[in-house]
């Protein structure tokens, strides 16, 4: 089934929680919404689930509009980042519930039995379906938490967090088998998180999200490749920031031609934003930007060297080979190989930001309603 | 030192070892508490009464008075607690979910009746349901109802001074029901009803029976705002422990005293039985 969010808008106490956002989810498209917390996915996603109202703007489910469809009869498959499951009923009658529940086409009690072992099965919980939510592990939890949102044969399954309350490692299992299950199902799914390796993993199309607006919908290729906005580009992976100025269709930094295209952007300020990839240092001997080494440490293969350069000593970090001794205070020369040019006044996600802002993200977790879980 | 060591393991082998001290301490404590406080005094309760020899105790606790004044007390207050439970959930259930304004005075006026002397809202009561009171005259010239100065009269005494029990125990158990179980029962179809008694109510079902409990106890003891309500004709609206105050007016002390060993031992067998369904309902429903 396809799920189809046009224009809402939502507020909480005056603040934007989603700002004319609108959203396909192809039939059985696997979509993750992605954005720091008090972006306003969960929102989103509680919209679509009919779990909120928005203020204005339509959800469609296969052309359907959804506003006057009771969050009963939706058939909407929820998972909540912390199992929401029923404490006092054993893990058979929490799968067994959705399927209990029906007033239509309610299955005999032997064929209900039959289709939770089945659920048991492909969630891999077998022989479990004795025990209390309480005896299982977290990651069992969720296990069950999905197994009975599957139950009832949802049209569109939507999942909140899924992982957000798992240790790294169940984490990761976890994943990969989400996205197994996805493939033998074929269930609409749309899952919110803010860990960026889960998104890029996990999903065919992630969208990104700040401040209650999508700042891009794309494959994890591109979203990563060809960040639409400097808040992608600095949400996603690893970046430095250095000011540079653009003029005649080139972009300089103390003069020093940069190689990159900068596109159509107008002459004067803009800003430069690199991953670690996309600065080398200059081994041969050839031109280059020059700049001090401030501090290195080692990642996995690689070692990560952080330079100051410029006039205004911006900091860039890049990964150079391990086998190369580099030590602080050294002098170096790095060439830009890669990166995105970006005019000035576009916003980017800065962490520095976040402490500053640390009391309206209070007010935005409220708005979300983090604190009230 | 050897020989202290299998001294010290039989010492700990009935109690778990704790890095964090106290448990002596504590429990001394709480033993010497308990004699002093509840232990001692319904002991010599028990040994007074036991001075009357068994056929005396027999005759008292046989006498039709005492026997229909008994069964009012424990009826009256089975029945006020089971309506107290009914509505103290309803309230508890709105002062938790709802905002609205005036609710901190709702909530704060809950606890009235733990405050108020008890003889305070009996004739508060007595006025509003008197034959001639407001109530009163409304219910007995529409319904033909006579509520004051009968057993009915009694009952609503006991819905009055018990409802806080109630309120008091099922709300903090409300208040930490996780809204996400709701919102998942919802998405499964199941209706606003189901929600509630499948998935709200067991979880509340301990401390439903725990509210149960202490509005009955309270009710069992009420004596201050009944005696106002009823008029206290034997047979008819007379509680036990009205019986046990004239029995003393009358310098019957043994008697007072066997009427009383007999609620004791009622009231202690029905909390009981409750504090067992409540570790059935526990064990039951799975929690811890």
């Amino acid at each position: 089934m396809q799920v189809r969010a046009e224009n809402i808008s939502k507020r909480y106490a005056g603040m934007a929680a989603l700002d004319d956002v609108s959203l396909t989810v192809g039939s059985g498209e696997l979509v993750a919404l992605l954005g720091p917390s008090g972006s306003g996915k969960t929102t989103l996603l509680r919209t679509i689930a009919g779990l909120e109202l928005p203020d204005s703007g339509t959800v469609f489910y296969n052309d359907r509009d959804t506003s006057e469809m009771r969050i009963q009869d939706r058939g909407v498959g929820f998972v909540f980042q912390h199992y929401a499951l029923f404490k006092h009923m054993k893990v058979m009658d929490n799968i067994a519930f959705g399927l209990r529940a029906r007033k239509k086409n309610k299955p005999k009690e032997a064929e209900i039995r039959r289709r939770v072992m089945e659920l048991l099965d492909l969630v891999q919980l077998s022989g479990l379906e004795g025990r209390f939510p309480s005896q299982l592990s977290g990651g069992q939890r969720q296990r069950v938490a999905l197994a009975r949102a599957l139950a009832i044969e949802p049209s569109v399954l939507l999942l909140d967090e899924p992982f957000g309350a798992l240790d790294a490692r169940v984490r990761k299992d976890l994943r990969r088998w989400l996205r197994d299950i996805h493939e033998r199902t074929g269930h609409t799914t749309l899952f919110v998180t803010h860990d960026q390796e889960e998104a890029l993993e996990l999903a065919d199309r992630v969208v990104v999200m700040s401040k209650g607006r999508i700042e891009q919908s794309a494959t994890p290729d591109e979203i990563y490749d060809t960040p639409a906005t400097p808040f992608v580009f600095s949400f996603i992976g690893e970046s430095s920031v250095i000011p540079v100025a653009v003029g005649n269709g080139r972009a300089t930094l103390d003069e020093r031609v940069i190689d990159l295209d900068v596109g159509t952007l107008p002459d004067g300020p803009a800003q430069l934003y690199l991953r670690p990839e996309d600065v080398a240092m200059v081994t041969d001997g050839g031109p280059g930007i020059p700049g001090l080494v401030v501090s290195t440490r080692r990642i996995g293969g690689m070692r990560r060297v952080t330079i100051e350069c410029g006039l205004a000593r911006h900091r860039i970090e890049f990964d150079a080979p391990a086998e190369i001794p580099i030590a602080n205070s050294q002098r170096l020369q790095v060439r830009v190989i890669g990166g995105r040019v970006y005019g000035a006044g576009s916003e980017g996600y800065e962490t520095e930001k976040l402490a500053a802002s640390a009391t309206s993200d209070f007010k935005w977790a409220k708005a979300e309603g983090w604190l009230d879980r | 030192m050897t020989a202290a060591a299998p001294d010290r393991a039989r010492k700990t082998s009935w109690r778990r070892q704790s890095v964090l001290p106290g448990f002596n301490l504590t429990l001394g404590y709480t033993l010497a508490y308990l004699s002093l406080i509840v232990l001692i005094p319904l002991a010599a309760l028990a040994i007074r009464s036991a001075s009357l020899g068994w056929t005396e105790f027999w005759a008292i606790a046989t006498d039709p008075r005492i026997v229909a004044s008994l069964q009012l007390s424990f009826g009256a207050a089975i029945l006020a607690a089971l309506v107290n439970t009914v509505f103290g959930v309803i309230v508890a259930w709105v002062l938790v979910r709802y905002r609205f304004p005036g609710r901190r005075w709702l909530d704060a006026a809950v606890d009235l009746p733990f405050a108020l002397p008890t003889a305070v809202a009996g004739i508060a009561l007595a006025t509003l349901y008197a034959p001639n009171g407001p109530f009163g005259a409304f219910l007995e010239g529409v319904f033909g109802v006579k509520v004051g100065f009968t057993s009915l009269g009694v009952v609503v005494a006991l819905i009055f001074v018990g409802l806080p029990f109630v309120v008091r125990t099922v709300q903090p158990v409300l208040e930490e029901i996780d809204r996400e179980t709701e919102e998942v029962s919802a998405t499964l179809g199941a209706g606003r009803l189901r929600t509630v008694t499948r998935v709200i109510m067991p979880g509340l079902l301990p401390a439903i029976l725990t509210g149960f409990a202490l509005s009955f106890a309270r009710g069992v003891g009420e004596y201050g705002s009944v005696i106002f309500i009823a008029n206290n004709l034997p047979f008819q609206s007379e509680i036990a422990p009205l019986l046990i105050v004239i029995k003393l007016e009358e310098h019957n002390y043994a008697g007072a005293t066997a009427i009383a060993t007999i609620m004791l031992v009622i009231s202690f067998a029905m909390l009981f039985v409750i504090n067992l369904l409540q570790a059935w309902s526990r064990k039951w429903f799975g929690h811890d």
